[in-house]
């Protein structure tokens, strides 16, 4: 417990150090705060944009994308790739298709979704759902086909059905890798979302970003990208709540 | 093909295998796993089967178990009873669910059989305290020895009420001293209710230690190649059967009968 904590208070020193050096060099003059402006004057912009309301606008925007995609895009993975992981039959039937779309970029696609969906909510959930999709598909047939073969035994000694296989043995059984695909796709998630507003948008924290690079506002840049790497960290410890609470039965992590 | 063998209304049953085999399909051509098994074994009688490693022996329960089908010959199985089970297995090494606790575990073959929730969490009690588990029942497998979860997987397949209970090496993957204790406590919970045990180990003092009769399986294809009945008297007393002089000749004879398969089953 005690070297948990601890490990907790030396997570903080690399970033912050980070920030300290930067802050340093911006003072002594090294760093030309005109291009690269330092810590302290990005917390201030911070705090404007925060009291104008134009940054919690635009992060709730990126945000709701963000979930919305992810729910749209996970929940048809799971329970597609719970079938491919059960199912040989599912499995040679889809996974020509599935091998051939995964590699692509989907932010390559984004042109495609917007000549379809248009310029609005739908395109941008639609980026996101796409972007996990495949992710979580693949991870979640690992999973069930990962699986010791003797709890599917169980199931059927006993007269289980399939819809009982799926419920009790796969979906159980395939959490821990569900949960690593969700982790990835968050990741992927992030990228495309902030790369869709970038591309075409009229809000969001992409959008910020590439609106002030029209005007030169570098320092509400670097805000736009500090917040979007707070909001990466913030989903990541989200995850790994909902992960442990998902999974009591798990030994302790150490 | 299977018949239904029980006798009506005692919910007893034994075992009837006839000229059994099975065979797997393999790269090159079918590679027979069980060559003609045939044996029975007595309703309410604990039979032990013996083996080399690899002799077919697992295969052979999980037919018995349904899980499997025979290429060939005839297996009974005892009549199905709404909320019994006919046959119940308890499978080798790590068998709990990882992520169900350990009421839930015991109550699992219930639920898949559609018997409503109160009742088999009634059930499951009680059978966890027959194993002497009920202070574990929120625990998560994780959570306990491996002798206790094979406990669970014992009261597992005991909630079911089955007429037969299949037990493919349940005590493998223990330490000497626990084994000890579950065998006592297996004989303890069959002596309460008798039902048919078909035992599968490779050990031959839990054999003598447990059973009736002993059926020696040959190398692989399996088949049985003797059977060996155990003259000794129950309620068993371990202290007392390790001195008592035919359990030593019952191991020699035992061991001689299997020598052969083993080196048999080595050199192939």
């Amino acid at each position: 417990m005690k070297a948990r904590i601890a490990d907790r208070w030396l997570a903080l020193v690399s970033p912050l150090g980070l920030l300290l050096l930067w802050e340093g060099l911006s003072r002594a003059g090294l760093l030309d705060a005109r291009f690269i402006t330092p810590p302290s004057a990005i917390g201030r912009t911070l705090v404007v944009l925060t009291r104008t309301g134009e940054l919690p606008y635009h992060v709730g925007v990126s945000v709701e994308r963000i979930i919305a995609g992810f729910l749209l895009g996970s929940i048809p993975a799971v329970a597609l790739g719970l079938a491919m992981g059960l199912s040989r039959s599912v499995r040679a039937l889809l996974m020509p298709i599935v091998a051939a779309i995964y590699p692509i970029p989907k932010i390559a696609i984004y042109p495609l979704i917007i000549f379809y969906l248009g310029i609005g909510e739908a395109s941008k959930v639609s980026i996101v759902a796409l972007s996990i999709f495949f992710l979580v598909l693949l991870n979640t047939m690992a999973g069930v086909l990962g699986m010791d073969r003797t709890y599917f035994n169980i199931a059927r000694a006993y007269g289980a059905r399939s819809i009982d296989v799926f419920t009790t043995i796969a979906w159980p059984g395939a959490l821990p890798s569900i949960f690593t695909g969700l982790k990835l796709g968050m990741g992927f998630a992030m990228i495309v979302i902030v790369g869709a507003e970038l591309l075409g948008s009229d809000a969001g924290i992409g959008f910020l970003i590439w609106r002030s690079y029209q005007i030169f506002a570098i320092d509400v840049m670097f805000a736009g990208l500090l917040v979007t790497a707070v909001l990466g960290w913030l989903a990541t410890i989200t995850l790994d709540w909902l992960e442990r609470r998902a999974m009591p039965w798990r030994t302790e992590h150490k | 093909m299977l018949r239904a063998a029980d006798q009506v209304g005692t919910g007893l049953a034994g075992i009837d295998v006839a000229g059994l085999s099975k065979a797997y399909q393999g790269r090159h051509g079918p590679s027979p796993a069980l060559q003609d098994v045939t044996f029975t074994v007595r309703a309410g009688e604990f039979v032990a089967l013996i083996g080399p490693s690899g002799c077919g022996k697992t295969t052979l329960l999980h037919i018995l178990a349904g899980l499997i089908e025979p290429t060939a010959g005839s297996v009974s199985m005892p009549r199905r009873h709404p909320g019994r089970l006919g046959t119940a297995l308890v499978f080798q090494g790590a068998s709990t669910l990882p992520w169900m606790t350990v009421l839930d575990n015991v109550a699992y073959g219930l639920r898949v059989m559609g018997v409503p929730a109160r009742e088999r969490r009634e059930r499951a009690r009680q059978h966890l305290g027959q194993v002497g588990l009920l202070a574990s029942s929120d625990a998560y497998p994780y959570q306990l020895s491996e002798g206790m979860r094979q406990r669970v997987n014992i009261a597992r397949a005991l909630a079911t009420d089955p007429a037969i209970l299949l037990m493919d090496e349940p005590f493998a993957d223990l330490d000497e001293q626990n084994r000890l204790l579950l065998q006592d406590e297996l004989l303890r919970i069959w002596q309460e209710d008798r039902k048919t045990v078909l035992f599968v180990t490779h050990s031959l003092d839990e054999a003598i230690r447990l059973s009736d009769r002993v059926l020696v399986m040959s190398a692989s294809p399996g088949h049985i190649t003797t059977e060996v009945p155990v003259p000794l008297g129950r309620p068993r007393d371990f202290q007392k059967i390790r001195q008592d002089p035919a359990y030593g000749a019952l191991s020699a004879r035992l061991w001689g009968e299997l020598r052969e398969e083993v080196l048999r089953a080595n050199r192939s």
